[in-house]
């Protein structure tokens, strides 16, 4: 998983069945302090996440597709938590 | 997934099993702000519908293949869908 800040979000009408009433979100990657790494993607909101928030972005098929409770979803990064705070030791 | 905008079409005379038929599209990875990022790439489009200079997001890596009607494919990025409108925060917007 990798921690992300929303920067928006993507609308979109024509798209695979599966992504229908789902929100689409723009994330930023973060490193671990925080700052962008320049990278982006595009991710499920599994959770109600919103523009600048911190998220916690699953990066990876298998689990997505089991949010998504469809063994056969083409989706692999969902946003599946809100960041309240990160320490490093 | 990521953004892209669709620059090309590409015409196949034989594929693999099971590609017959699916678009394949030149596609020139876009920035969040929608710059050009990066070498194009050739997607399969699994909307059927996406044509030159539409904006679209696509997926990669295993995944792709799953997007597509036969899902044990030789594909490696697949258009999932075409983009409305892209709204970002305004502290997005350069770059």
């Amino acid at each position: 998983m990798l921690i992300g800040q929303v920067a928006g979000e993507i609308f979109s009408t024509i798209n695979h069945p599966v992504l229908d009433n789902w929100r689409l979100l723009v994330v930023d990657r973060l490193d671990e302090t925080g700052a962008p790494t320049g990278g982006y993607l595009i991710a499920l909101a599994a959770v109600d996440a919103g523009v600048g928030q911190r998220v916690l972005v699953l990066d990876e098929g298998n689990g997505a597709r089991q949010v998504l409770a469809d063994p056969t979803a083409p989706v692999r990064s969902v946003v599946v938590g809100v960041v309240d705070s990160v320490d490093l030791a | 997934m990521l953004l892209g905008k669709v620059i090309g079409t590409v015409v196949t005379c034989e594929v693999y099993d099971g590609l017959a038929g699916v678009p394949m599209l030149v596609v020139q990875p876009l920035t969040k702000a929608q710059q050009p990022k990066g070498e194009s790439i050739v997607c399969a489009d699994a909307t059927q519908m996406a044509g030159p200079d539409e904006l679209v997001y696509y997926e990669g890596g295993r995944e792709a293949a799953l997007a597509l009607r036969e899902t044990f494919v030789p594909v490696d990025h697949t258009i999932v869908g075409i983009v409305d409108g892209v709204h970002l925060a305004a502290e997005n917007m350069e770059e």
